[in-house]
């Protein structure tokens, strides 16, 4: 099961600069795993150390947030495109 | 105030006159508009330069920073002779040369618990320009207990994000994000370094959503979707974003007066 994964800045250091990866899995959580073993370290600033989606990071499956879906246990079909979405704190 | 346009303003708004969207009711509208901007910084910069070019009535500038060289590169507002002056006083200078009919209120103070209210009771639309989540937080719950409309917006390196909120209109910014991160767990412009035309950009999106609101195209702002700008792959996208029934500031069981208050 491939699922596009659009990345934001902050973490395109870990993919090599690519702005889009894809992903394996059949939910969110794999999907994370299977990014974390492409990309050694992206899971960590997407997760925290309790293994849920860090608070200041959204994740979407095709526009809808997983906080609103099953989280991590979201189900993910071919070709899902995922987004990950950090706050941003600057302004001045 | 006047309710009539002279022929001087109706020269100097004339190419926004003519958009059908704007005309001579919108412009009076905007006459008649009060905005306040919190951060007279990046952000701040653009959004205060084209609202008082546009005619806004009454703008209000809180920030209790002085002008740093380091500013220079992107807050517009400000140019070398200003270097350590009161930032809210410097762009009072530059706004008022640029449109001497905008009345401009100087607020050089920071934000905090228990200024918000005060500052944000007089205003129809709030520009949030801050540097920092805790006040981003802080505009949020305190516009969203007060009714008022703002935009939101963040910008760092080479990205920004923005997104409008109208309390009980759609979703608020706690909807989105719900709790600020621990100090110094994402990066600040200061940290991380920000491009002035990114803060441009995005603080010229925040001054066209308050233009909007103002001459009344509620129906057609940034609510429930967040823009993301993404200038390195040159990029807009915007994702929906949905209001949270357990929201801790617009949410139905916790009404933002009493989050605010909790704040104080």
């Amino acid at each position: 099961m491939t699922v596009r994964v659009r990345v934001p800045t902050p973490l395109r250091k870990f993919t090599n600069g690519a702005d889009e990866v894809n992903g394996q899995g059949g939910n969110v959580r794999a999907l994370v795993e299977d990014l974390d073993r492409q990309f050694p370290g992206i899971k960590e600033r997407i997760c925290d150390e309790t293994g849920k989606v860090r608070r200041f990071v959204n994740v979407y499956v095709n526009g809808d947030d997983i906080r609103f879906l099953q989280n991590l246990e979201t189900s993910l079909k071919e070709g899902d495109a995922i987004s990950i979405v950090p706050a941003i704190a600057g302004g001045a | 105030m006047s309710v009539r346009l002279t022929p001087e303003q109706i020269e100097r708004y004339s190419r926004q006159i003519m958009i059908p969207d704007v005309g001579g009711k919108g412009q009076i509208r905007l006459r008649q508009g009060r905005v306040l901007i919190i951060g007279a910084g990046g952000l701040g910069s653009p959004a205060a330069f084209y609202l008082a070019a546009a005619g806004v009535g009454t703008l209000g500038l809180v920030d209790s920073d002085r002008v740093d060289l380091s500013n220079l590169q992107r807050q517009i507002l400000h140019s070398t002779a200003d270097l350590g002056r009161e930032k809210v006083a410097s762009a009072k200078d530059k706004l008022a040369r640029l449109n001497p009919e905008v009345e401009i209120l100087a607020f050089p103070v920071r934000l905090d618990e228990k200024n918000a209210a005060d500052l944000i009771a007089g205003y129809d639309f709030i520009v949030d320009g801050s540097d920092n989540f805790a006040t981003k937080f802080l505009v949020n719950d305190a516009a969203v207990a007060l009714g008022k409309a703002f935009s939101h917006a963040g910008i760092v390196r080479l990205q920004g994000q923005t997104m409008t909120v109208i309390p009980g209109k759609g979703a608020c910014y706690r909807c989105l994000f719900k709790d600020p991160p621990a100090p110094g767990e994402i990066l600040n412009c200061q940290q991380a370094g920000i491009l002035g035309a990114i803060a441009g950009t995005i603080g010229s999106i925040q001054a066209t959503e308050a233009i909007k609101y103002l001459i009344g195209m509620e129906e057609e702002l940034l609510v429930d979707r967040l823009l993301t700008y993404d200038a390195t792959a040159m990029r807009f996208h915007t994702i929906e974003v949905r209001r949270d029934p357990r929201c801790g500031a617009c949410g139905d069981n916790a009404r933002g007066e009493r989050k605010l208050r909790s704040m104080a």
